[in-house]
């Protein structure tokens, strides 16, 4: 029986979809068989940052509906050892499938992958119940902004209040130049406010944007800091203990970075 | 850096960040109304309008946050400030 993930934020555009993609790559090339399911029904887009939008014919309102076998809508990602995607549909409403269905959904591709990974769309309305309903595990991802901790802390609390208890932080698009100046929350700050466990920082890094733009993930680009952050959260889902850096310290501050990030110094 | 540091140590935007979410969040895990205040602030007047005269236009209440004495911890405190105009015949001895 796979592990069912839930990727969730409250607050959208911090970068559940990205994060959603990242891992379940991260995972595959660890050897994992993965699914990818986008619960964001009317308006997917996981589809689009894992390059396989011109390779859909069914989505997950038709498997729920029956109008397909589960099989004929996974999408394989040909890329990767064992990445399927279970793309959302584009033209219905996030009513047209009930929480009872997904949990099924949800138990029928655990017994087929050790990771379902689910994307969930922004909000706590019946998307985000949705998305919850077949999960065992929660990442809450929030970027160092007021609105998005505050969400992120609204969304902790309603994953806890839905029995999905320890859900694990991942903060997004964090920007080391600002957290140095104090005019970002840094690390601590943000674990002190939400007081959940810490799974990843992934720094603010413009490949993001290119490999979204080409439709692939950034984890599997090596040169990317931000892949590299993608990489240490896969480990640790995998319940690997990779070690965090304290940027609060004083000493080195690169180097700590570098460190934090499972880095060794090239130069 | 240490020069840095005390150039901008005052007006750093996040410290500005964190208290301003840590006050928002109080009331949003408590899931408190302004309604709910105000029936407090109501009760509260009632009783202490017994034993004192106060200023209820100045009278505030508020949830915030405090750092418990016994392991620092910080918990959720009200705080009430309540002006008294002079106290009653009842509540002297």
């Amino acid at each position: 029986m796979g592990e069912v993930i839930v990727v969730t934020s409250g607050k959208g555009g911090v970068g559940k979809t990205t994060t959603t993609a990242n891992i379940g790559t991260g995972l595959s090339l660890q050897g994992k068989s993965v699914v990818l399911v986008d619960a964001d029904i009317g308006l997917r887009n996981l589809d689009v940052v894992m390059g396989l939008e011109n390779r859909i014919v069914y989505d997950l309102v038709d498997v729920v509906e029956g109008t397909c076998r589960l099989r004929q809508a996974l999408i394989k990602d040909k890329r990767f050892n064992n990445l399927y995607l279970l793309p959302a549909a584009q033209t219905k409403d996030k009513n047209a499938v009930n929480p009872s269905q997904m949990q099924k959904l949800c138990l029928d591709l655990a017994e087929e992958f050790e990771y379902v990974i689910v994307d969930c769309p922004a909000g706590i309305e019946q998307g985000f119940r949705n998305a919850i309903a077949g999960a065992n595990k929660s990442v809450v991802v929030t970027t160092p902004e007021v609105s998005a901790v505050r969400d992120a802390d609204r969304i902790i609390g309603l994953l806890e209040a839905n029995g999905l208890k320890n859900p694990q932080l991942i903060i997004n698009r964090l920007r080391i130049d600002m957290v140095k100046r104090g005019d970002m929350m840094n690390i601590d700050d943000m674990i002190d406010i939400l007081a959940i466990d810490l799974i990843g920082v992934v720094p603010d890094d413009e490949l993001i944007v290119v490999s979204t733009n080409r439709g692939e993930p950034a984890i599997a680009n090596e040169a990317s800091l931000a892949g590299q952050a993608y990489r240490n959260v896969v480990r640790r889902l995998m319940g690997e203990d990779v070690p965090f850096m304290n940027l609060e310290s004083d000493s080195g501050f690169m180097s700590r970075l570098a460190k934090m990030f499972g880095f060794k110094k090239k130069k | 850096m240490d020069l840095f540091k005390m150039f901008s140590k005052n007006d750093n935007s996040k410290d500005i960040a964190k208290e301003r979410l840590k006050l928002v969040l109080i009331h949003d895990r408590a899931n408190v109304s302004p309604q709910f205040l105000e029936m407090i602030k109501g009760e509260i007047i009632k009783v202490i309008s017994d034993y004192m005269e106060i200023d209820e236009s100045a009278l505030e209440i508020k949830l915030t946050r405090t750092k418990r004495d016994a392991d620092n911890s910080t918990v959720p405190a009200l705080v009430a400030n309540i002006p008294i105009k002079k106290m009653k015949e009842t509540g002297k001895i």
